[in-house]
């Protein structure tokens, strides 16, 4: 049989009445998971998996499908309406998606974000479909140089993209550097920075560290405002639903985020959250409306929420092909397949094509429930504007601080009462995160430090150590050599763009820092 | 009559629980690796088997145990409900992080399965067999890279034991750590180390269908299922088990102690837990009472030793 066939099988497979509802089960509960900050899809599917022992095998890997997805899509919800992303993977959704919402095109802004996850999601799922086995091939070249090489890229990139002032750009990464320096550390099993205390050994949880500094961040932050009356925030200006020059300028950007998404997730120390960070970088390179980003561009929502879609498609191929799980949620749907006696690898297919088929062809049914659960939703979502701010922050404080309990059960005595250890490291940071916005240093930054500080320390040193300290190893491929230039191009090209600027518009040359 | 209706109830409702107890199991792990793997499926086990009527499952992950380990000893303390769950790599952990609790303040009930340490290479790769990967290790320690979980783990003390009954120096492995098994299979499938070392599940498919070749076990003896000589009938002579168990509250009594050992061997020799095993691919190395307690001192001196050895402990 040919891949069409097995595909048309399993869409057969998938479009099984009990099937489609565990489908809808999957994307229900992800959303709602994912709308909640600090629960994150891979808690959800542990949770669950003693649930479906006795459910049959597909219906149960659709559903996780399902749960995976819609964790994707619901983390962004929240990012844009409240500024609080649900998870890594929506940091970025956050920067340009609240600022279009507090415009009033929160409505656009949700709308671009479903469709672009719907493209994205798509596009990838056929490519997990049809190009699985190229892909992980590639995916296996990235060695430690060159993600090492990658996590350059993502540097430069990035840092040059945050905020108005690279002075505070860097201050702000540099807190989250050192924040990711803390632990255990992977390469020696020594500990650093710990003081001491064993909660601190497996070093600061990106989801703790993201949801203090935006939600209890942001909520200090409008507690200290003094009560006008007057709310600013508009629910809605003009349409809710996307204008002609909306979808204009979203395609290219999910197309783009798509084809970084893909790749990355399909890497094993990529991820979801390090192609949302390229996919924003690459918008803000490319978008013909520059000076928009940081106030509400549509295409820094767009290009995103399509490459972390893509990418958590992309992280299927791995576990499929080889049965390498490369996310925690992906882990724990391998577990999910073993309980079933099936073991993902390179014979998978051969031995369980029916199965295999009709899980992806279930994540394009999941893919297709999400867009037409969300879409009629937005008119919902944006409404949640309109209610009370002191009413909306309690609930978000709330639920953030449920979330962080949740996750992590570990308690410290204090005097004598237990107290977690997870919800004292929220506030302390929530208490950061209110003194960076008030003195005007950017949020974003600080957690892609911690996401990406950790990762290219230990791919550097890993790439040094095979090579016993030879440092020309660093470059012995043509793709670390690629992205070397690439990296080296995104610091090079601005400073020369900036540089001719400057002779154009002579009268602002000394304004440049 | 009334009365006595409500007597029934009130007597059913409060007999109810004294008939199977109930068990809350700590994963000091976070949802979806082993041990909480583990946990949940005893959960089912027990729950399914009638042993216990309701059984609770919770994570405390960290530091390889050790942050749930410290919690289970202050908080559980002489409460015969209370079960964690642990393994072999807490040993290690205990050791590295300078824990202040050890395995000795948890009363350990039995060991419940294993898993054994693979080393393979590519297919490609010119080391054929154990010899050939000593004689390579003899030459030039430095230039076998060793790819495996995390610093300090079993793969890496693994790796350890065996320079050191070849008679390298353990200092001079060249051990990379990544996240965990899967992320080194992903270097070893992509030629960036000599050679992979992990639990055999790890590379289980990629050895059978043809991508990688393994050259040794770390059993006692060959494994069925398994195509690979021990790393003892190959001359190193060396043997682990990364295992995973089941231990109770310090403080209980002996009746309490006994009572949770029954109902622990009811649940491994019933057919919920044999289909699991099976499930899974866990091998069932079942190890209770007196038997348990010494082999687990011994697995505690031997690692002991090996970590100053390799120098991760001082």
């Amino acid at each position: 049989m040919n891949t069409f066939e097995l595909l048309g099988q399993g869409l057969l497979t998938a479009m099984q009445w009990s099937n489609l509802l565990y489908a809808l089960i999957g994307v229900t509960l992800g959303t709602a998971v994912g709308v909640l900050p600090g629960i994150g899809p891979a808690l959800t599917v542990a949770l669950l998996l003693p649930v479906t022992y006795k459910l049959d095998p597909a219906g149960s890997l659709i559903m996780f499908a399902g749960i995976y997805y819609g964790g994707m899509y619901g983390g962004s919800t929240t990012s844009i309406l409240l500024n609080t992303p649900g998870e890594s993977a929506s940091i970025v959704t956050a920067l340009e998606g609240n600022k279009m919402a507090r415009k009033g095109r929160g409505g656009p802004a949700l709308a671009t974000a479903a469709i672009g996850s719907f493209v994205a999601g798509l596009i990838a799922t056929l490519g997990l479909a049809f190009i699985a086995p190229s892909v992980v091939k590639f995916a296996l070249s990235f060695g430690p140089a060159e993600y090492f090489g990658l996590m350059l890229l993502a540097f430069m990139t990035v840092s040059a993209a945050f905020g108005d002032s690279a002075l505070r750009g860097i201050t702000s990464l540099t807190i989250g550097l050192a924040l990711g320096l803390i632990g255990i550390d992977q390469l020696t099993g020594q500990t650093r920075l710990t003081m001491g205390l064993p909660n601190l050994f497996d070093g600061i949880s990106v989801t703790t560290l993201a949801v203090a500094l935006f939600a209890i961040g942001e909520t200090f932050a409008v507690a200290s405002q003094k009560v006008t009356g007057e709310e600013k925030v508009e629910s809605v200006k003009g349409s809710v639903w996307m204008t002609k020059d909306d979808w204009k300028r979203s395609w290219m950007p999910w197309l783009r985020g798509t084809a970084i998404g893909f790749p990355i997730g399909a890497m094993p120390a990529g991820g979801a959250d390090v192609s949302s960070f390229l996919s924003y970088s690459a918008e803000r390179t490319f978008s013909k409306h520059p000076e928009e980003f940081g106030h509400g561009a549509i295409e820094g929502v767009a290009g995103p929420e399509a490459a972390n879609n893509a990418s958590a498609a992309g992280t299927l191929v791995p576990l499929l092909t080889l049965g390498l799980p490369t996310t925690a949620t992906a882990a724990i749907m391998l577990a999910g397949f073993q309980q079933f006696g099936l073991q993902p690898g390179p014979l998978l297919f051969v031995t369980n094509a029916t199965l295999v088929w009709g899980l992806i062809a279930s994540l394009l049914v999941a893919n297709l429930m999400l867009l037409v659960l969300n879409l009629p939703l937005i008119g919902l979502w944006v409404k949640l504007l309109t209610i009370p701010r002191h009413w909306l922050y309690a609930g978000i404080l709330v639920f953030a601080t449920l979330g962080t309990i949740g996750a992590d059960g570990s308690t410290f005595s204090l005097g004598g009462i237990p107290v977690s250890f997870g919800l004292g490291l929220l506030m302390l940071f929530g208490i950061l995160g209110y003194l960076l916005r008030r003195f005007h240093y950017p949020i974003a930054p600080v957690v892609v430090g911690l996401i990406l500080g950790p990762m290219a320390e230990k791919s550097l040193r890993q790439a040094l150590q095979i090579s016993q300290g030879d440092p020309t190893a660093l470059f012995h491929s043509w793709i670390a050599i690629v992205l070397w230039l690439l990296a080296a191009s995104a610091v090079l090209v601005p400073m020369y763009m900036r540089y001719r600027g400057s002779k154009v518009l002579e009268q602002i040359a000394g304004d440049t820092d | 009559m009334k009365k006595f209706i409500l007597a029934t109830v009130l007597t059913g409702a409060l007999a109810a629980p004294a008939l199977a107890t109930d068990y809350k199991i700590m994963a000091p792990a976070a949802p979806g690796g082993g041990w909480d793997q583990t946990a949940r499926s005893m959960q089912s086990a027990l729950q399914d088997e009638k042993i216990s009527d309701s059984v609770q499952v919770y994570n405390v992950p960290g530091a390889g145990g050790t942050i749930g380990l410290a919690q289970f000893v202050n908080q559980a303390n002489g409460d015969p409900s209370q079960l964690i769950v642990g393994g072999y790599v807490m040993v290690g952990a205990i050791l590295t992080n300078n824990s202040p609790v050890t395995l000795d303040q948890i009363t350990p009930i039995a060991r419940l399965t294993g898993e054994y340490e693979a080393i393979v290479v590519p297919a490609a790769s010119d080391i054929k067999d154990m010899a050939g990967l000593v004689e390579k290790l003899k030459a030039d320690p430095g230039s076998v890279s060793w790819g495996g979980g995390s610093a300090g783990g079993t793969d890496h003390i693994t790796a350890g034991l065996i320079a050191k009954a070849a008679g390298v120096d353990p200092t001079k492995v060249n051990y990379i750590a990544f996240s965990g098994g899967g992320e080194a299979l992903a270097a070893i499938l992509g030629n960036q180390v000599t050679v992979g070392i992990s639990g055999y599940g790890e590379f289980a498919e990629q050895v059978k269908g043809g991508t990688l070749r393994i050259i040794g076990i770390s059993s006692d003896e060959r494994v069925a299922g398994i195509d690979a000589p021990t790393y003892k009938e190959s001359g190193v002579d060396v043997s682990i088990q990364n295992w995973r168990m089941v231990a109770a509250a310090p403080g209980i009594s002996d009746e309490q102690k006994a009572a949770i050992t029954a109902d622990i061997e009811k649940m491994n020799n019933s057919e919920t837990w044999k289909k699991t095993l099976a499930d899974k691919g866990w091998a069932n190395t079942y190890l209770a009472g007196d038997a348990f307690t010494e082999q687990l001192k011994k697995d505690v001196a031997s690692t002991t030793e090996i970590l100053k050895d390799i120098g991760l402990v001082k």
